[in-house]
C-alpha cells in the first residue's frame, strides 16, 4: 500500500501459511498497522484516532442507551429520566454520550482545520477530503436526529425549525418536510424514524471511515511541509518515515489519554455546560421556548442561515431575478449548505502548488482570520439576530464564502511561496536541532505554526 | 389532540422561521450567588440539608408542585436523604400519597416503588428537573465564561426565586402577579411561599425565608441529579487514571522516540 517502498507481510508459521492462501487477513492487518507514516507528523495529527474514539464510543454507548430507552412522544423523556435514574449506571452512559458528541465535533473540526492548513486536501487526496466531508454531514445529521431523541423542549424545537428548512425549497419543500417528518409536523412518526436513523447513520460513517483510511494509506500521509515522502528508493523512504506502530500508535494513545482526562473532568464535574437547560422540560408544542438555539457544533452554520435575511442585497437580487422562488428563507437555506460544499471543494479552488500552509506567507494570515471568523460566526449564531448581530453574521459569512471562492483561487497566483524543505528527513532534522526533544513528539513545531 | 398540536407547531415554526430569527434574548433577573455544598469537583449533599428541604418541599410546594420523576424509594438513598426503609413507607403514609391503578381502575396507597405524585396545579410546574431546566447564569455577551466559573445555577436560581419577592402585586388579565426580581419578565404568579417559621425543623435550624429556600433548593438538586455525587466521584477518579495513564504514555512516547532523534542528530543530511 501506499506505493511508498516498505517491508510487507511474510507468513512463517505452516498456519499462517494456510490462512493467508485462503484470506489474506493478518497481511492486511499488518499492512495497516505498519504504514510507512512521516516521521515529522506533529500533534495535529493525532485527531484521527482521537474521532475513531469517539465513533467507537458513541457507538458503544448508544447501543447500551437504546436498550433502555422508548421512541414514543409520551414516554420518550420519561425513559431517558428512567436511564439516569434507575439504569444501573445509566446516568454515566448517557452523560458520556451526550458530551461524546461535543468531544467528536471538537476533534472533527481540527482534523478538518488540520487539512485546511496543511493542504492535505489538495492532489492527490482529493478523495480522502471528500469522503470526509461526507463522513462530517452525516455526523451532522447524527447528531441533530440524536438530540431529538430525549424529547425535550429544544429537541422538540429544533427539530421543527431545522425540519423547518426543508420546506423553504421552493414548490416541493412542503412535500419534502411532510415525508421527512412523516406527518405535517415534529410528532411520534418523527421521533421513530429519528431514532431508527440515529442508530442507522454510525455504520454508515463507520464504513466511510475505512473508505477514508483506505484512502490515504493509498496515497501516504500528507505532513507538516507538504513534501512527498521519497519513493525513489527503500532507504530514502525509510529516512523519511517510520512505521504507524508503534511509533505514531504510542504517540496518538498519549495524546488521546490527555484529551480523556479533560473529558471525564466534564462529564464528572459539568456535564450539562454544554447542553441547554430548556431540554430538561418536556416537549410542549403548545410553548415555545424564549430562544431556540442549536447545539453549539451548529451554530456557525445557522449564523450563516440567518445572516441572509430579506435586506441583504444580494438576496434581494436573488429574489428578484427569481420573481419570488428564491425568498430569503430559501437563500439562508442554500447559503447554510452551500457553506459545507464550497469547503468540499476546495481542493479545485485551492490554485497553489503549495501544500502546506507554513511556507505561504499571505495564505497563512487569511487562514487565521477564516479560524476566527468560524468562532466569531458560532458565538453570533447564539446570539439574538438583532442589533448589531446580524451585520457580523453577514460579515462573516461572507468572509467564509469569500475565503473559499476568492481567496483561495487567487492567492495561489499572485503569492510567492517560501522555499520548501527537500526531504522530509531534513525537517524532521532542523527541528530537532530546535531542541525539539522536549514534547517527545516527532517535532517540536507548535499545532498553531 | 395531536392534530391541533400540529397544525400550532407548524404555525409557529412558520412563524419562527419567517421572522428570521428563532432566537431572542431570554432575560433572567437577579440570581444570587449562594455557595452550595454540592457545588466544585470535591462538592457534596448536606444530608440534613436535603432532609430539611424534603420537609420544606413536603409541608410548602408539594401543595402545588409535583415531582412525578422521582421514584418514592429513592428518599432512602444514601446519597440523599438517606431515610430508614421504615421512614420512608411512614412518609408515604403521613402525606396520603396515593396513585391511580390502572389495574384497579381506583386510587390506592402508593408503595416505595410508585413515584412523587405530579403537580397538582396546572399552571405548577413540575419540579423533578428544576435545578437542571433553569440557568442562574449566563454569559457574558453569550461567552458562557459565567456558567463555566460560576456554575450554571439552577440552585442558585430557584433559592433567588424564592427570596426574592418584591412585594408588590400586579393584576393582570384578571389574575394576581407578584413582583420577583428574579423570575423572567419581573412578575410571576406564584404568591409568596415562604415566610419565616413556615415550617419547624426538627434539628432545632431557625426557619428563615433564606434558610428554607437553601434548604429546598439543595433538595430539588438532588431530586434532579440523585447521582451527583457518584458522578462527582466517577470524574474524579476517571480523571486520575487517565492523568496517571497520560505520565506512563508520555514517557513510554520518549523512550521509543529517543532512538530515532538520536540517529538523526547524529547523522549527516548528506548520508
Amino acid at each position: 500500500m501506499s506505493g511508498i517502498p516498505h517491508d510487507h507481510y511474510e507468513p512463517k508459521s505452516n498456519w499462517e501459511k494456510g490462512l493467508a492462501k485462503r484470506l489474506p487477513i493478518l497481511g492486511l492487518m499488518y499492512d495497516t498497522i505498519m504504514i510507512p507514516t512521516p516521521k515529522n507528523l506533529n500533534w495535529m495529527w493525532i485527531w484521527g484516532i482521537v474521532l475513531v474514539f469517539c465513533l467507537v464510543m458513541q457507538i458503544i454507548t448508544g447501543i447500551v442507551l437504546v436498550m433502555h430507552y422508548t421512541p414514543h412522544v409520551d414516554l420518550a423523556f420519561a425513559s431517558v429520566e428512567h436511564i439516569m435514574r434507575n439504569v444501573n449506571g445509566g446516568w454515566a452512559i448517557r452523560y458520556i454520550h451526550q458530551n461524546g458528541a461535543s468531544l467528536f465535533f471538537i476533534a472533527v473540526y481540527m482534523h478538518i482545520f488540520r487539512g485546511l492548513y496543511y493542504g492535505s486536501y489538495k492532489a492527490p487526496r482529493e478523495i480522502t477530503w471528500i469522503i470526509g466531508m461526507l463522513i462530517y454531514l452525516l455526523m451532522m445529521g447524527t447528531a441533530f436526529m440524536g438530540y431529538v431523541l430525549p424529547w425535550g423542549q429544544m429537541s422538540f424545537w429544533g427539530a421543527t425549525v431545522i425540519t423547518g428548512l426543508f420546506g423553504a425549497i421552493p414548490f416541493i419543500g412542503e412535500a419534502i418536510q411532510t415525508w421527512l417528518l412523516g406527518g405535517p409536523a415534529v410528532d411520534n412518526a418523527t421521533l421513530n424514524r429519528f431514532l431508527s436513523l440515529h442508530y442507522l447513520l454510525p455504520f454508515v460513517i463507520l464504513g466511510l471511515v475505512i473508505v477514508h483510511v483506505w484512502a490515504f494509506h493509498t496515497t501516504g500521509n500528507n505532513n507538516p511541509t507538504g513534501v512527498e515522502v521519497r519513493r525513489t528508493s527503500k532507504k530514502e523512504a525509510e529516512a523519511d518515515t517510520l512505521p504507524f506502530w508503534p511509533y505514531f500508535v504510542i504517540k496518538d494513545l498519549f495524546a488521546l489519554a490527555v484529551i480523556l482526562a479533560v473529558f471525564f473532568a466534564i462529564v464528572g464535574f459539568m456535564p450539562n455546560f454544554m447542553g441547554h437547560p430548556d431540554n430538561y422540560i418536556e416537549a410542549n408544542p403548545l410553548q415555545t421556548p424564549a430562544h431556540i438555539v442549536p447545539e453549539w457544533y451548529f451554530l456557525p452554520f445557522y449564523a450563516i442561515l440567518r445572516a441572509f435575511d430579506g435586506e441583504v442585497w444580494v438576496v434581494i437580487i436573488a429574489e428578484f431575478l427569481t420573481a419570488g422562488i428564491v425568498d430569503a428563507k430559501f437563500f439562508g437555506v442554500v447559503a447554510m449548505f452551500g457553506a459545507i460544499i464550497v469547503m468540499a471543494l476546495a481542493p479545485w479552488l485551492d490554485t497553489s502548488s503549495v501544500r502546506s500552509g507554513r511556507y505561504r506567507p499571505m495564505f497563512k494570515w487569511w487562514f487565521w482570520v477564516f479560524i476566527v471568523n468560524f468562532f466569531v460566526l458560532m458565538w453570533v449564531g447564539a446570539r439574538p439576530a438583532e442589533g448589531i448581530y446580524p451585520y457580523i453574521a453577514l460579515i462573516g459569512s461572507t468572509y467564509w464564502f469569500a475565503y473559499f471562492l476568492v481567496i483561495l483561487p487567487l492567492l495561489g497566483v499572485i503569492e510567492k511561496p517560501l522555499p520548501q524543505p527537500e526531504t522530509i528527513e531534513d525537517d524532521f532534522k532542523s527541528h530537532l536541532g530546535k531542541g525539539g526533544s522536549a514534547g517527545g513528539s516527532s517535532t517540536a513545531a507548535s499545532p498553531a505554526e | 389532540m395531536l392534530r391541533k398540536l400540529a397544525i400550532s407547531t407548524a404555525a409557529a415554526a412558520t412563524l419562527a422561521l419567517s421572522s428570521g430569527a428563532a432566537l431572542a434574548a431570554g432575560a433572567t433577573g437577579h440570581v444570587e450567588d449562594y455557595a452550595f455544598s454540592y457545588e466544585g469537583p470535591f462538592g457534596r449533599f448536606d444530608q440534613d440539608q436535603i432532609q430539611r428541604g424534603l420537609q420544606v418541599y413536603t409541608e410548602v410546594c408539594s401543595a402545588c408542585h409535583g415531582l412525578q420523576y422521582v421514584p418514592l424509594r429513592t428518599l432512602s438513598a444514601e446519597d440523599g436523604p438517606g431515610l430508614s426503609e421504615e421512614e420512608v413507607l411512614a412518609y408515604i403514609d403521613q402525606n396520603f400519597i396515593e396513585v391511580y391503578d390502572d389495574d384497579l381502575q381506583d386510587w390506592r396507597a402508593a408503595t416505595p416503588n410508585d413515584h412523587f405524585p405530579a403537580s397538582g396545579l396546572e399552571n405548577a410546574p413540575d419540579l423533578s428537573l428544576m435545578a437542571k431546566a433553569r440557568a442562574g447564569f449566563h454569559g457574558p455577551y453569550g461567552l458562557a465564561l459565567n456558567p463555566l466559573i460560576r456554575g450554571i445555577g439552577g440552585g442558585e436560581y430557584i433559592a433567588s426565586l424564592l427570596t426574592h419577592y418584591t412585594g408588590s402585586e400586579y393584576e393582570e388579565f384578571g389574575a394576581i402577579l407578584y413582583g420577583n426580581e428574579t423570575f423572567s419578565g419581573g412578575r410571576i404568579a406564584m404568591a409568596p411561599p415562604l415566610w419565616d417559621d413556615a415550617v419547624v425543623y426538627n434539628d432545632g435550624t431557625p426557619a428563615t425565608v433564606e434558610q428554607m429556600a437553601l434548604d429546598v433548593s439543595t433538595f430539588l438538586m438532588w431530586a434532579a441529579e440523585p447521582n451527583l455525587m457518584a458522578r462527582k466521584q466517577m470524574g474524579f477518579t476517571a480523571f486520575l487514571m487517565l492523568a496517571i495513564l497520560s505520565v506512563l504514555l508520555y514517557l513510554t512516547n520518549k523512550r521509543i522516540w529517543a532512538p530515532v532523534k538520536s540517529r538523526a542528530k547524529g547523522a549527516t543530511p548528506a548520508e
